[in-house]
């Protein structure tokens, strides 16, 4: 195994591993600090924040010999002998000179901006940067630019690190941004009349190591050092992005990417960014209720648990749409469920938005059509409670269609959750095939021709507001816990079927889980605690077989 | 402990000599401090028709205003830090883009309970544009808890009426950024 030797200590890599500086470094511990360089984009070694000695060790003679230079940790590839060092007094002095020369040109005006608290320059000059200024420069107004519809560019806080241009050139493809004009004046800009506009835009964003580049629907909401930061998964399409949901007192602030080589990288899209708005929608359907005369009346949580399965039972043959936007958990759930109220019960997938084909940038990233996080995991769980076809194939919604339009089922419960407040997923004329039954319970986010149809329409939880497991298109299955609470009067969908299947106690879906990786081979990777980035099922089907 | 723990020592109270028996020195005693405070100089006021005298109004800590710049603007650029500093959690800003073409950021709403309010003065070193000071101004009543939760408008009332009296307290220190 090679060994590499950081600091005075060995640490052995991979004999195949072809690591920066950096890297080798954080294995043994030690963070080399570094504005330009991302594991994601290409090296450019320009900030000169990653300066370090590095030589080799003869395997021989076991005499090290430095270079006589210091060089930047991102450019220099390790390989079994080489020494590093990060903590010399030549290192040290080097970062805080480079501290210095960034400062010069800074407005320093860390009160008014967004990345205050999570600002590189920050805390690379509190650590390694000196207490004093020998410019005599008074902080000054930063220049401010919208270079696309999301993002703004404050012009004077850069550090010209070029990680958003490498971005949009490398991962986008789009190469939007550029470095105008040279040393001291260079600038960040977009060429004219092609402004920052593509669906991987707001990273560039994230990759900012300082507070140059702004996203303008987080500009000023709230100071980050307020935020509390839950990992999720984001349930916009099927990829199932991690995320870190940022938020406070229960209000989401802004999605950010969290780091998973096995989905997204280090990326999310603009739509999965942005696609927390609906959470708090003033249009989302907060209280349960039943049709009564004249609209619906509301209804207890506590009533309507023995009530909804009375009016089931009394309607006669259940048919079940699972919404692919429920975790696994939800779904073995409100399968079971429907099974002890109808054992005879038709369940089916639910309805599946998708809009158009994948669409798939030159980084490798992948925007999925299917637009629902879990139609894997449900299909899974529908495949346990013997609903698939002799092809593999579950019944879908047009399936369940056919089953209400040919008069076989006299009730059903359709949930949905999709988070599209303005259109609904369900048109009128769709909605109007359920007329004939005699109980129809909707469970949705938000009103929809089929819920004003519905003789029990119960409020749906956002993807913030539960916890579970969802499955990607990948079979890439993710565990995530529950952000930020539902707004008042609304119960998760777990909650509701946990409830009604007579559990005790709160509702536990680790237990749920547990239940479900022990009663099928193609869910059994579930078992146990999941790692953050989630775990592969095909691995454990292959390993069954 | 207990009564009869061994590190407790029990003492007798001695017994009254003669003078304490016959009670008249210690009537003469009493009497004298009594008459002493009648003539001396007297450290209350008559509240609210006399006004107390405030010590050094640089350092006293009583309602806080919001200071404003030179064109009259509120000074405050909305950083959150007297927000983040106030350990009684009785500020509430919200902050956004300012109209002005040489400011970037402004309070939009900015809020003080004063009824929660413990006036440490904690926001008052905070703030790193010397927006938010206490001034000298103490007795602070209302009606109702809504009036006490003093909006922008109410602050910067605050500092046009304490102005003259109370300057700025660094007015030299860091300009509005």
């Amino acid at each position: 195994m090679p060994t590499v030797i950081v600091d005075g200590q060995e640490i052995e890599i991979g004999a195949d591993e072809r690591l920066n500086c950096i890297e080798a470094a954080r294995r043994a511990g030690v963070e080399i600090p570094h504005y330009c360089w991302h594991p994601g984009l290409s090296v450019v070694a320009s900030c000169r924040m990653c300066l370090i000695q590095a030589g080799s060790r003869n395997p021989e003679t076991g005499e090290v010999a430095m270079i006589p230079k210091l060089v930047p940790g991102c450019q220099t590839p390790v390989k079994d002998g080489t020494v590093i060092v990060t903590n010399s007094e030549a290192v040290k002095e080097s970062r805080a000179r480079v501290e210095e020369a960034l400062l010069i040109d800074h407005p320093i005006d860390c009160p008014i901006c967004d990345k205050a608290g999570e600002c590189l320059l920050q805390d690379y000059h509190f650590e390694h940067g000196q207490s004093e200024r020998r410019a005599d420069i008074q902080p000054f107004h930063s220049r401010r630019r919208d270079v696309g519809p999301t993002v703004t560019l404050f012009v004077d806080r850069c550090i010209m690190c070029t990680r958003c241009v490498r971005f949009t050139r490398e991962v986008s493809g789009t190469a939007e941004l550029m470095v105008s004009a040279r040393g001291a004046k260079e600038e960040i800009d977009t060429f004219p009349g092609f402004p920052l506009d593509n669906k991987l835009a707001g990273n560039v964003v994230d990759l900012c190591p300082v507070g140059a580049l702004g996203d303008k629907d987080f500009l000023y909401q709230q100071r980050v050092w307020f935020l509390k930061k839950s990992e999720n998964v984001c349930g916009g399409c099927s990829a199932g992005c991690s995320l870190v949901t940022e938020h406070n007192q229960d209000t989401v602030y802004r999605l950010k990417p969290r780091e998973n080589p096995h989905v997204n990288k280090w990326w999310i899209c603009d739509e999965g960014r942005y696609g927390w708005h609906h959470l708090h929608d003033e249009s989302r359907l907060v209280t349960p209720g039943r049709r009564a005369a004249d609209g619906f009346d509301d209804v207890e949580w506590a009533d309507l648990i023995t009530r909804l399965r009375d009016d089931l039972k009394a309607a006669g043959r259940l048919a079940v749409a699972v919404s692919p936007q429920l975790t696994v958990e939800e779904a073995w759930m409100l399968c079971a469920l429907a099974r002890s109220i109808d054992p005879e019960a038709f369940l089916a997938l639910g309805y599946v938005p998708t809009t158009g084909d994948d669409e798939s940038f030159p980084g490798g990233f992948t925007i999925r059509g299917e637009k629902a996080p879990n139609r894997r995991g449900v299909e899974a769980v529908l495949g346990m409670f013997g609903t698939a076809e002799t092809d593999g194939k579950v019944p879908g919604w047009t399936d369940l269609l056919a089953q209400v339009q040919a008069g076989k089922v006299q009730a059903a419960w359709i949930t949905a959750g999709h988070p599209t407040p303005e259109t609904s997923w369900c048109d009128e004329e769709t909605a109007a095939q359920f007329d004939s039954l005699d109980c129809l319970v909707v469970q949705d986010l938000f009103d929809s021709p089929l819920a004003a149809r519905a003789t029990w329409r119960l409020p749906a939880a956002g993807f913030a507001e539960r916890s579970g497991t969802w499955v990607n298109c990948g079979q890439h299955a993710q565990c995530f816990e529950q952000a930020i609470r539902p707004p008042a009067g609304v119960w998760p969908e777990g909650r509701l079927y946990w409830n009604m299947l007579g559990r005790q106690g709160l509702y536990d879906p680790h237990g749920v889980r547990q239940q479900i990786a022990e009663g099928s081979a193609t869910l059994a990777a579930l078992a146990g605690n999941l790692p953050a980035t989630g775990v592969d099922l095909r691995l454990q089907q292959l390993a069954a077989t | 402990m207990k009564p009869n723990d061994a590190g407790i020592t029990w003492i007798e109270e001695k017994p009254l000599g003669l003078a304490e028996r016959l009670y008249l020195p210690l009537f003469v005693q009493g009497l004298t401090t009594t008459s002493r405070h009648l003539v001396s100089k007297k450290n209350t006021v008559n509240f609210p028709e006399q006004r107390p005298t405030v010590g050094n109004p640089l350092i006293y800590r009583g309602v806080h205003r919001l200071n404003r710049d030179d064109d009259g603007r509120v000074k405050c650029v909305a950083c959150f830090l007297c927000a983040t500093a106030c350990p009684a959690h009785c500020i509430d800003i919200v902050a956004t883009e300012s109209p002005w073409e040489d400011r970037e950021k402004y309070p939009e709403s900015f809020q003080i309970d004063e009824l929660r309010c413990i006036f440490c003065g904690m926001c008052e070193e905070a703030c790193p544009v010397d927006a938010i000071e206490l001034t000298s101004l103490l007795d602070l009543t209302g009606k109702s808890r809504e009036e006490m939760i003093f909006d922008k408008e109410k602050l910067l009332s605050v500092y046009d009426m304490t102005k003259d009296a109370e300057p700025m307290k660094s007015a030299d220190l860091g300009g509005t950024l």
